[in-house]
C-alpha cells in the first residue's frame, strides 16, 4: 500500500490546468515534526531558524502539525477543499482563493479572530495565534512556491505534493 | 438571462460568486434598500467597539461589483414581485424584469412596542447604519451607563462592544438564563458569570416597558418590576424577524421565512430565497427552519447561484452554531448542543475555575451536538462529526477507543477509525 490515505489538497499549479495536493502518506511519517520546525522558519520574517524561534514577535507558529500517538503519526495541514468551510463561513472576507495559485488562503491584516473558520474545518488545520493581533493561522502553500517547505523538509517522502487531475 | 438579486449581504455575495464560477454572460442586477458597498454584518460590533475601523467593515472587495459584472442598485427598496410577469417594482417606481429572482432580503431587528422609543439614544443593531448612528451618539453624547435588551448573540455581542468603551452595560433578558438557545445551564452561567466579573450586570426574565427621558433623549428605562434604570443608551438586540412580506403578498409561501427546497428553489417559479428570510432545511433537526448565521446564508447563496444557471447543485443542509467570546474566553455552540432529555447521552466535563468546559450531546450514538468553552481548538472535527452523522455508538455498546477520546483533550484526527479519516480528507478523483 503506497499511500495510506491522500488529502483532498488542490492548488492550481501556476499557468497550468493541474491540481497540485500535497499528499500524506502516514506510514512513512516518522514525527520528526521537521515539517513543523521548517513551516514556521518559511513563514517567519527572518527566515533564521534561531531567530524565528527565540526573538520574532509576534510568535510564528508553524501551519502544519504533527499528530501522534503511540507508533502512529501523521503531518496535517489545510487540505484545500474545493468547497471549503472556512470560507463559507468566514465574516471578514479574510478567507479567500488566491487568484494566483488557486490556494484557500487567509489574509490576515483582515481577520478578526472570530474563529468561525476553527469551528468548522473538518479537519482542525486552523489554528489561533494570539500573539499579534489575533489571527487564524493556516497553511497557504508557501505561496505558490514549487515545493512547500513542509513537503522539501520531509526526511522519509511522508509528504509529497503531486500533480492529481480531477 | 437577466438574473436579480434583492439583497447585497453574505447569501447575495454567494450567488455572485457562484453565478460567476458557472456563468459569464448572464445580467446580474443587485437591488438593495441599504447605500453601502457589501459590508460585513457580523463585523459590526467589532466595529463599535473600535477594534476596526470603517474600511475593515468591507466584505469583499471595493471591485467586487464591476469585477463580476454586476450592476448594483443601492438606496432602493423593492415593494412588489410579480411572479407571473416576472418583474419586481421598487420605491421609486422602477420596473425590473427577470429571469430567475434571488430574494435574499434578511430580517428586521424586533422592537418591542413600548413607549419612548422615538427618544434619542435608543438604537437597534443590525445595520451599518445603526453602527454608525450609536457611534456618532456616543461621540456626542457622554454615555457611562447602557442597557442592551437582549440576552442572545446579538445582545451579548453589543455588551462585549460597549464595555469595550469603558461603558457600564445592563443585560436584560426575558428568559430565565442568558444565550439559552445556543448553551446549557452551565456554559450560560460561566458566560453570566465572566460578564458579571468584567462590570456588566445580568437581569433575567425582565424585559424593558418603557424608555423615559428630558428633552426627547432618554435618561432611564423602566422594566417591569418597575425598577428603573438610569441609563443614557439603550440598544435593541433581541433578534430578527424575517424580510418575507414581500414573497407572501407575491404568493410565494412563506412560513416563517420563504420556504425553500434543496435547491433554495421558493414555491414560485425561478424565483429562489436564500439567507436568514429562507427557511431551508436544518440537518441536525431535521426539518426546515429559519438559521440566521452568516455560514449558511453565503453557502445558500452559492447554492442558489449555481441552481440559477442551470447548474444543479443540492444543499445538504446547515446547522445552528456560532462563536462567541466574553472577556477574552472564547465559545462555541454547534448544532443542539444545549439539547437534554432522556432520549439522549451527555458527555460532559467542567473545569469552571479555569473557564474551560465541553459538553457533547449524542443522539442513537451519533453526535448532534457541542458546546466548548474555553479551549476552542480543533472544533470543526465535532461539527464535521455532525455533518456527516457519523456513528459513534452507545454508551451501552463495547466502548471503542475513539469514542472515549472524543473528550480527551488531544482529541483529533487520529483519534477517529480510519475510514472516516479517509472519508473526510478525500476529494474527488483521488484514489485511496
Amino acid at each position: 500500500m503506497r499511500l495510506a490515505f491522500v488529502w483532498q489538497a488542490s492548488s492550481r499549479a501556476k499557468g497550468e490546468g493541474q491540481l497540485k495536493r500535497i499528499i500524506v502518506h502516514e506510514e512513512y511519517c516518522i514525527g520528526c515534526r521537521l515539517c513543523e520546525v521548517h513551516c514556521l522558519v518559511q513563514h517567519s520574517q527572518s527566515h533564521d531558524i534561531i531567530k524565528a524561534f527565540k526573538v520574532e514577535q509576534p510568535r510564528v507558529m508553524p501551519r502544519v502539525t504533527v499528530e501522534e500517538s503511540g507508533p502512529l503519526s501523521f503531518a496535517l495541514q489545510c487540505r484545500q477543499c474545493l468547497e471549503p468551510s472556512c470560507l463559507e463561513a468566514c465574516i471578514s472576507g479574510a478567507m479567500h482563493r488566491d487568484e494566483r495559485t488557486g490556494a484557500v488562503i487567509c489574509d490576515e491584516s483582515l481577520c478578526v479572530g472570530c474563529w468561525m473558520c476553527i469551528m468548522v474545518c473538518p479537519v482542525g488545520a486552523i489554528q489561533r495565534n494570539l500573539t499579534g493581533t489575533r489571527i487564524a493561522s493556516k497553511c497557504d502553500l508557501c505561496y505558490g512556491a514549487d515545493m512547500p517547505a513542509c513537503v522539501a523538509h520531509c526526511p522519509n517522502e511522508a509528504l509529497t505534493y503531486e500533480e492529481i487531475s480531477l | 438571462m437577466k438574473i436579480v438579486i434583492i439583497g447585497n449581504s453574505a447569501a447575495a455575495v454567494g450567488a455572485i460568486e457562484s453565478l460567476r464560477q458557472h456563468d459569464q454572460e448572464a445580467q446580474i442586477l443587485v437591488i438593495s434598500e441599504e447605500p453601502h458597498m457589501i459590508y460585513s454584518r457580523p463585523l459590526l460590533s467589532h466595529y463599535l467597539a473600535g477594534e476596526i475601523d470603517k474600511t475593515r467593515l468591507a466584505y469583499r472587495h471595493a471591485d467586487f461589483y464591476a469585477r463580476h459584472h454586476v450592476q448594483a442598485v443601492l438606496s432602493s427598496r423593492v415593494v412588489a414581485i410579480e411572479p407571473q410577469a416576472k418583474r419586481v417594482h421598487t420605491e421609486s417606481g422602477r420596473t425590473y424584469p427577470y429571469d430567475k429572482l434571488l430574494i435574499c432580503t434578511g430580517g428586521t431587528p424586533i422592537v418591542p412596542p413600548i413607549p419612548g422609543l422615538a427618544m434619542q439614544g435608543v438604537f437597534s443593531f443590525t445595520r451599518l447604519d445603526d453602527a454608525q448612528g450609536i457611534l456618532h451618539y456616543l461621540g456626542s453624547v457622554p454615555v457611562r451607563r447602557a442597557v442592551v435588551v437582549g440576552g442572545g448573540m446579538i445582545g451579548l455581542k453589543t455588551t462585549d462592544a460597549l464595555m469595550k468603551r469603558r461603558i457600564a452595560v445592563t443585560m436584560v433578558e426575558l428568559a430565565p438564563r442568558i444565550l439559552s438557545a445556543a448553551l446549557d445551564e452551565t456554559a450560560s452561567r460561566m458566560m453570566t458569570n465572566l460578564l458579571c466579573k468584567a462590570g456588566a450586570e445580568v437581569i433575567t426574565e425582565e424585559t424593558v416597558t418603557a424608555v423615559h427621558g428630558d428633552g426627547g433623549r432618554i435618561g432611564a428605562v423602566e422594566l417591569r418590576s418597575g425598577r428603573v434604570i438610569p441609563c443614557e443608551l439603550l440598544i435593541f438586540g433581541i433578534g430578527v424577524r424575517p424580510n418575507a412580506a414581500l414573497a407572501k403578498e407575491a404568493g410565494i409561501m412563506v412560513n416563517r421565512g420563504i420556504v425553500v427546497d434543496e435547491h433554495m428553489r421558493t414555491s414560485a417559479p425561478d424565483v429562489y430565497a436564500a439567507g436568514d428570510v429562507a427557511e431551508a432545511y436544518d440537518l441536525v433537526v431535521d426539518m426546515n427552519r429559519i438559521v440566521a448565521i452568516w455560514p449558511n446564508a453565503y453557502r445558500q447563496g452559492t447554492i442558489a447561484g449555481a441552481n440559477m444557471v442551470g447548474v444543479p447543485r443540492t444543499d445538504r443542509g446547515g446547522l445552528a452554531m456560532n462563536t462567541l467570546e466574553v472577556c477574552g474566553v472564547p465559545a462555541m455552540s454547534i448544532g443542539n448542543g444545549n439539547a437534554s432529555g432522556d432520549d439522549l447521552e451527555i458527555l460532559a466535563e467542567l473545569e469552571e475555575r479555569q473557564n474551560r468546559y465541553k459538553r457533547l450531546v449524542l443522539q442513537d450514538g451519533r453526535l448532534i451536538g457541542a458546546i466548548l468553552v474555553g479551549n476552542i481548538d480543533r472544533a470543526g472535527i465535532y461539527t464535521g462529526l455532525i455533518r456527516n452523522k457519523l456513528h459513534i455508538g452507545t454508551s451501552s455498546a463495547r466502548n471503542t477507543d475513539w469514542r472515549r477520546s472524543l473528550m480527551s483533550e488531544h482529541f483529533g484526527l487520529l483519534s477517529l477509525p480510519d475510514a472516516y479519516r479517509k472519508h473526510i480528507v478525500t476529494g474527488a478523483g483521488i484514489e485511496v
